[in-house]
C-alpha cells in the first residue's frame, strides 16, 4: 500500500503525459471517426526526434517543436495514403506505423534506445519534465513549480484551450462536420479529404509531442515505447467518456475528461502492479479493458432492442 | 442557369452489373425555372441530380451552372452554386453538431474556411428569427444536437440550410419521401415558399404525379436513362394525371407495371 502511494505522483505524471497522446486519439477517433493506428509509430517518432536534437544541443522547446512537426508529417503520410490512394484508414495507419519503425530506428542512429544524460545537472536542468523532478520538487532539490504534475498539467490545459479555440473556428467546424457527416460537409463545399488529412496531422502532432515529453520524463527514448499506444489512448478516451459524459457537455471539458481518463488509467495500472501482477500481463489487461468498454454500447443496444420486442409482444 | 449537354453515366462498366444509368441526357433550365422530375424506380433521376451535383464525374457530356463549366469539378467545388436536400433525412445535416452550428456551416457554403469564429453572435440572433418563421418549434433549441430532431424537422432544417446562402440551383431529390403525409405536405409547402421567396432555379424529384404537376413551371419524365417527356408553361398547367400516364405508356411502350410504380 505504501509503495502504491509512493508511486502515485509518478503514475499521475505519466498519465498526464499520455493524456496528451489520448487527446490526439480523441481527435481522430471521436471527431473524425477514424481509428488511426499511426500513433503507435508517431509516438516513438516524437521521442526519437526530440532525443536526437536535444542531445545534439538543441533548445528543449525547439526540439519539442521539431517532434510535433515530425508527428504531423507522419499524419500527413497516413492522410495522403487514405485520401489520395484510396487505402482504408486503418490499413493506411498500419502501413505508416510499420514504415515508421525503420524511420525511428534511422533517426535514433540504429540504436534501440537513446538516453539523455540526466546525471549531468545542467542537462537535467534544461528538461521540461523528468522522473527526477517528481521526488526532487517535493524534497526541495528543485523548485516546487517544476513538479511534473504541475508542468504537464499546465501544458495540457494550454493545449486544451488551444484546441477548444481551433474547433470553434470555421476550419475547426469544417473538420467536425467532415467526421459527423461527409456528404453534408461536401454539400457545404467542405473539402473532406483535406479535413481528414489536417485532422490526422494535428492528432499525430499531439501524439509525437506526448512522445517527446515521455522521452524527457524517462530520460531516454526506446524504439518500442509506442507499442500499444492506440489502446492506451482509446482506454483514456473511453474511461473519460464513461465517467464524465453525463457531466461534461462542453468540448473543452470533454478533452479534459480524456486527460483525466489517462491519469486514471495509469493509477489503475499502478494499483494492479502494486497488487503484484507480472508487468508482462499489462498489455493483455489493457486490451481486455478496452475490448469490454468498446463492447458496452453494442450490448446495450442489443438489450434495448430485446426489451422493445417483448414490450410489443405483450401488447399484441 | 443550368445547361446539361449529352451526359452519359455507366455504373460498373465491363462487369455483369453494367448499368447505363444516363444515356445522353440534355436539359437546359432558365433562371427561376422550377422543374419537377418524375420516372419509375431506376429511371436515372437521382443519377441525373448526382451528376449535376458532382457526386462523381460523368463519362461524357458537359454541365455548366450559371455559365460556369463545372463538368470537371468535384462536388465540394460545385457547392458554391448548389443547394441540396437529399431523400434520406440523415444525409443533409451533421447529427453530432448543434442546429446553430449546422446553419453556420451552411451560411458559409462554398466560402474559404479559415480561423475566424465558426459561429458569430449576430448570426445566432438571425437564425433564431429564421427558425421562428419556419414554425417548427426549433427557435428555442438552437443549441440542441441535430441528431435529436425528427426526420421532418431535419428536412425542413436542411431546406433552410440549402437556401441560407442563395444557390444558383436547388436540387431536391424526393426530399419528402421519408416523411409522413402531413409532414411531407408541410415540407413541400415550405419548399415552395423558399423557392418563390428567393426566386431559385430548382429541380425536384418526386414520385407523386400530382405534386409534379402542381408544383413548378416545367415537368420532365425520365425512363431508362433518358428524358422522355418534357412539358412546360401552359401545357404543363393543363396537364392531368391520366394524361401524363397515357403520355408515359406511349413513350415507354409499356402500360401497367411502371404506371403502378409511378402512382405509388
Ligand atoms: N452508385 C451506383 N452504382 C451502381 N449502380 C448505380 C449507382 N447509382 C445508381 N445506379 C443504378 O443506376 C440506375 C438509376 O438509378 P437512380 O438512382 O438514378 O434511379 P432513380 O430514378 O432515382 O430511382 P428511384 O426512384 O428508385 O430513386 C439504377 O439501375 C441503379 O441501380
Ligand atoms: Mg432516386
Amino acid at each position: 500500500m505504501l509503495s502504491f502511494l509512493n508511486a502515485l505522483p509518478g503514475a499521475m505524471s505519466q498519465g498526464l503525459i499520455w493524456g496528451i497522446m489520448a487527446i490526439g486519439v480523441y481527435i481522430t477517433y471521436k471527431i473524425l471517426g477514424i481509428a488511426d493506428l499511426t500513433v503507435d509509430g508517431s509516438f516513438c517518432t516524437g521521442g526519437a526526434v526530440f532525443v536526437m536534437l536535444f542531445s545534439g544541443g538543441a533548445n528543449v522547446w525547439a526540439a519539442m517543436l521539431a517532434a510535433l512537426l515530425a508527428g504531423m508529417l507522419a499524419g500527413l503520410v497516413t492522410g495522403l495514403l487514405n485520401t489520395q490512394c484510396g487505402i482504408p484508414a486503418i490499413l493506411a495507419g498500419i502501413l505508416t506505423q510499420l514504415g515508421l519503425y525503420s524511420v525511428n530506428m534511422a533517426v535514433m542512429d540504429f540504436k534501440a534506445s537513446v538516453a539523455i544524460n540526466v546525471t549531468q545537472a545542467d542537462t537535467l536542468e534544461k528538461l521540461l519534465v523528468s522522473l527526477r523532478f517528481v521526488q526532487g520538487a517535493i524534497r526541495g532539490d528543485f523548485p516546487l513549480w517544476r513538479h511534473p504534475i504541475l508542468v504537464v498539467g499546465l501544458f495540457t490545459v494550454g493545449l486544451i484551450a488551444l484546441l477548444y479555440g481551433f474547433f470553434g473556428t470555421e476550419l475547426g467546424c469544417a473538420l467536425r462536420a467532415t467526421g459527423s457527416n461527409g456528404s453534408m460537409a461536401r454539400a457545404q463545399g467542405i473539402d473532406t479529404d483535406f479535413c481528414k488529412v489536417l485532422g490526422l496531422m494535428i492528432s499525430n502532432g499531439l501524439v509525437a509531442l506526448s512522445g517527446a515529453l515521455l522521452c524527457q520524463y524517462n530520460g531516454a527514448n526506446e524504439i518500442n515505447v509506442g507499442r500499444g499506444a492506440i489502446v492506451i489512448g482509446l482506454a483514456a478516451v473511453i474511461i473519460g467518456q464513461v465517467l464524465f459524459s453525463k457531466l461534461f457537455h462542453n468540448f473543452a471539458l470533454k478533452l479534459l475528461a480524456v486527460a483525466i481518463g489517462a491519469i486514471l488509467y495509469y493509477i489503475v495500472i499502478q494499483a494492479v502492479l502494486a497488487v503484484g501482477l507480472n508487468p508482462n500481463y499489462l498489455k493483455l489487461l489493457s486490451a481486455l479493458v478496452v475490448a469490454v468498454f468498446l463492447s458496452l454500447p453494442y450490448w446495450k443496444g442489443k438489450y434495448f432492442h430485446a426489451k422493445v420486442k417483448t414490450g410489443g409482444a405483450s401488447h399484441a | 442557369m443550368l445547361e446539361v449537354k449529352e451526359i452519359w453515366k455507366v455504373f460498373n462498366a465491363g462487369t455483369v452489373n453494367e448499368k447505363q444509368a444516363l444515356r445522353g441526357v440534355s436539359l437546359t433550365l432558365k433562371d427561376g425555372d422550377f422543374c419537377t422530375v418524375i420516372g419509375g424506380n431506376g429511371a436515372g433521376k437521382s443519377t441525373l441530380l448526382n451528376a449535376v451535383a458532382g457526386t462523381w464525374a460523368v463519362d461524357g457530356g458537359s454541365i455548366s451552372i450559371g455559365g460556369v463549366d463545372v463538368t470537371h469539378l468535384p462536388d465540394h467545388k460545385r457547392a458554391p452554386y448548389i443547394g441540396r436536400v437529399f431523400q434520406d433525412p440523415m444525409l443533409g445535416t451533421a447529427p453530432t453538431m448543434q442546429i446553430l452550428e449546422n446553419l453556420a456551416l451552411a451560411a458559409r457554403r462554398g466560402q474559404r474556411r479559415g480561423l475566424r469564429w465558426g459561429v458569430t453572435k449576430a448570426e445566432k440572433e438571425q437564425y433564431q428569427e429564421m427558425l421562428k418563421n419556419l414554425d417548427l418549434g426549433l427557435e428555442d433549441r438552437l443549441t440542441s444536437k441535430v441528431g435529436l430532431l425528427s426526420g421532418g424537422q431535419r428536412q425542413a432544417l436542411t431546406l433552410l440550410m440549402a437556401s441560407l446562402k442563395k444557390p444558383k440551383l436547388l436540387l431536391l431529390d424526393e426530399h419528402t419521401a421519408a416523411l409522413d403525409p402531413k409532414t411531407a405536405a408541410k415540407v413541400l409547402e415550405l419548399s415552395d415558399r423558399i423557392v418563390a421567396e428567393s426566386h431559385l432555379t430548382t429541380m425536384m424529384v418526386t414520385h407523386n404525379m400530382k405534386d409534379a404537376i402542381q408544383h413548378g413551371n416545367r415537368l420532365i419524365m425520365m425512363y431508362d436513362g433518358k428524358i422522355v417527356i418534357d412539358v412546360s408553361g401552359e401545357e404543363k398547367k393543363k396537364l392531368t394525371v391520366p394524361q401524363l400516364l397515357e403520355l408515359f405508356s406511349k413513350v415507354s411502350g409499356s402500360d401497367e407495371a411502371d404506371d403502378k410504380l409511378l402512382l405509388s
